[in-house]
C-alpha cells in the first residue's frame, strides 16, 4: 500500500461528501418548491391554474432529458458567474444541483399526490389557505415519502458526483479517474469504489430508518 | 339561521352537462337538527359542499347566519368556513398528527394562541369522551371514536353550523348509533344547528326534528319528521319508509 493512500482518500471523501450535501440542499431548495406548485396547480387542487401547471411540468421534462455531462457544459458559464471558477467542488455543484432539482420535484411531486384528497378538502373547509395546506397538510402527511425521496435524490447526486469528477470537479470520482485509471494504481481505484459503495448503502440505511420513524405512529395499530 | 333560495348546480364533464341540483329551495332554523336523504347519486353531498362552498353552485343563493356565502370573495369565505363545522364519512383526519393535534388544527388556522389551543383541546375532547386518548395516532383508534375525532374537530372553534356529509355510513350500527347520540346531546347542550346527510331511514329516525327528501337533484318533500313519516307524499319518501317496514318485519322475526 502506498502511503499517499489514505490523504488522498480523505481528501476525495470530504470533497465527495461537500458536492453531495451542497447540492442536495440546493436541490430541495430549487425542487420542492417546483414539486409542490406542481402538485396543487393541478386540476382540482387548492392552486388549479392549468397552464401554470404545464409550464412547470415542460421545464420539468425539458431539464430532465439533458445527459448530465451536457449539463455541465451548458452550465460551464453560469458556474464562472456564480463561482468564479469553473474547476472544483463547489463550482460543480452548480450543474449537479440543477440536474437534480427537476428529479427530485418529480419525486416529491409523486409523493405529495399520495396525500388523500379528503384531507386537503377537510383543511380548506376549516379555511386553511393554499400555504397553510402545502405546509400543514401535504409535507407532513407525506413526510415519510419524502424522506425516501430525498434519500434518492442523494444517491442519484452522489453517481453525478463522480461524472462531474471526471472533469475537474475533484472527489472520489477524480481519483478513481486520474489515479486508479490514468495510473494505473489499483489500489486507489479499488478504495474509492469501495467508499462509494459503502456511503451509498450508509445514506438508505439512515433514510429507511428515519422514514420507518416518521412513519411508525401512524400505521401501527394498538 | 340557513336560507338556501333557487341554488342550482351542474357539472361539466367530457360526455355533456349533468345537474346535480335543480332549484333547491330550504329553509333551516337555528337548533334544527335536519336531515336530507335520499338514494346515492340524489346530489346530496353537492347541495352539503355547497353550503361551504367546497362545490361552487352555479346560480342561486345561500344564506348563513345573516351572512350571503355566495357573495363571498376568497379571503371571507375562508373567514365564514371556520365557523361551519364538517365532518365527514371518511373522517379525513390527520394521520401525522395525534388526537389532540388534530384537533387543535382549526384552532391553529385560526390563530388561537397555544395556551388557549391546549385548554381548549382538553374541553372538547372531554365532550367527546376522548380524554384518554389525546396523545394517541389516528391509526391507533376505531372508527367510532376517530369520528369523535372528527366531531370534536368540527365543533373546537365554536361553529355556528356542523355539517355532517354521511358521518355514520362508514359505521357499523351500534357505534352509528353512540355517534349519532353524541350528535344529538351537541344539539342539545350547545343549541347547534346540524345538517346532515344520509341513505339511511334509521339516521333520519333517530336523531332529525325536520327531513328533506332529494331525487334527481330536486327536493321532493320538506317538513316534521313526524309529519313527513306518517303522511309521505313523495314516491321516494314512500319507498324509504316501505324499505324501512320491511326491515323493522324482519328485524320482529316476521
Ligand atoms: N365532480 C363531479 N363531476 C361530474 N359529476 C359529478 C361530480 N360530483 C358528483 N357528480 C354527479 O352528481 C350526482 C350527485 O352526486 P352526489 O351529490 O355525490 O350524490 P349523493 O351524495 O346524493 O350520493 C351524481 O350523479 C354524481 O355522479
Ligand atoms: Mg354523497
Amino acid at each position: 500500500m502506498h502511503e499517499d493512500l489514505i490523504p488522498m482518500l480523505l481528501t476525495g471523501f470530504g470533497e465527495t461528501l461537500y458536492m453531495v450535501v451542497l447540492s442536495t440542499v440546493a436541490a430541495i431548495v430549487l425542487g420542492l418548491p417546483l414539486g409542490v406548485l406542481v402538485v396543487i396547480t393541478s386540476t382540482g387542487h387548492v392552486l388549479e391554474s392549468p397552464r401554470l401547471n404545464r409550464v412547470l411540468g415542460a421545464l420539468i421534462n425539458v431539464t430532465r432529458s439533458f445527459p448530465f455531462i451536457i449539463m455541465i457544459v451548458l452550465l460551464l458559464p453560469l458556474s464562472r458567474f456564480l463561482v468564479g471558477t469553473t474547476l472544483g467542488a463547489t463550482a460543480a455543484s452548480v450543474p449537479l444541483s440543477i440536474a437534480a432539482a427537476p428529479f427530485l420535484a418529480r419525486i416529491i411531486e409523486n409523493s405529495l399526490k399520495e396525500v388523500d384528497r379528503g384531507k386537503v378538502e377537510a383543511a380548506l373547509a376549516m379555511g386553511a389557505t393554499p400555504l397553510q395546506i402545502v405546509r400543514k397538510v401535504l409535507i407532513p402527511e407525506a413526510l415519510s415519502s419524502l424522506v425516501l425521496g430525498v434519500t434518492l435524490a442523494v444517491i442519484t447526486i452522489t453517481g453525478f458526483t463522480a461524472t462531474a469528477g471526471a472533469i475537474g470537479a475533484g472527489g472520489l470520482g477524480s481519483l478513481a479517474i486520474r489515479y486508479g485509471y490514468m495510473r494505473y494504481r489499483e489500489d486507489v481505484m479499488f478504495a474509492t469504489v469501495l467508499i462509494l459503495v459503502i456511503f451509498v448503502q450508509g445514506v438508505q440505511w439512515s433514510g429507511d430508518r428515519l422514514a420507518r420513524r416518521i412513519n411508525r405512529n401512524q400505521h401501527r395499530l394498538g | 339561521m340557513i336560507t338556501i333560495d333557487s341554488l342550482n348546480k351542474l357539472y361539466h364533464t367530457p360526455r355533456g352537462t349533468f345537474t346535480a341540483l335543480r332549484d333547491v329551495n330550504l329553509q333551516i332554523e337555528k337548533g334544527d337538527v335536519f336531515g336530507i336523504i335520499g338514494l346515492s347519486g340524489a346530489g346530496k353531498s353537492t347541495l352539503i359542499r355547497c353550503l361551504n362552498r367546497l362545490e361552487e353552485p352555479d346560480s342561486g343563493s345561500i344564506v348563513i347566519d345573516g351572512r350571503e356565502i355566495t357573495r363571498l370573495a376568497t379571503h371571507d369565505l375562508r373567514e365564514a368556513r371556520k365557523k361551519i363545522g364538517m365532518i365527514f364519512q371518511h373522517f379525513n383526519l390527520l394521520d401525522a398528527r395525534t388526537v389532540q393535534g388534530n384537533v387543535a388544527f382549526p384552532l391553529e388556522l385560526a390563530g388561537w394562541p397555544r395556551k388557549e389551543i391546549a385548554q381548549r383541546v382538553e374541553e372538547i375532547l372531554d365532550l367527546v369522551g376522548l380524554s384518554d386518548k389525546a396523545g394517541n395516532y389516528p391509526a391507533q383508534l376505531s372508527g367510532g371514536q376517530k369520528q369523535r375525532v372528527g366531531i370534536a374537530r368540527a365543533l373546537a372553534n365554536h361553529p355556528e353550523v356542523l355539517l355532517s356529509d354521511e358521518a355514520t355510513s362508514a359505521l357499523d350500527p351500534q357505534t352509528t348509533s353512540s355517534i349519532l347520540e353524541l350528535l344529538a346531546d351537541i344539539n342539545r347542550k350547545l343549541g347547534l344547528t346540524i345538517v346532515l346527510i344520509t341513505h339511511e331511514m334509521s339516521v333520519i329516525k333517530q336523531i332529525c326534528s325536520k327531513v328533506a327528501v332529494m331525487d334527481r337533484g330536486e327536493i321532493v318533500e320538506c317538513g316534521a319528521v313526524q309529519q313527513v313519516f306518517s303522511a309521505p307524499s313523495s314516491a321516494t319518501m314512500k319507498l324509504f319508509l316501505e324499505h324501512s317496514a320491511l326491515l323493522q318485519g324482519y328485524g320482529a322475526g316476521i
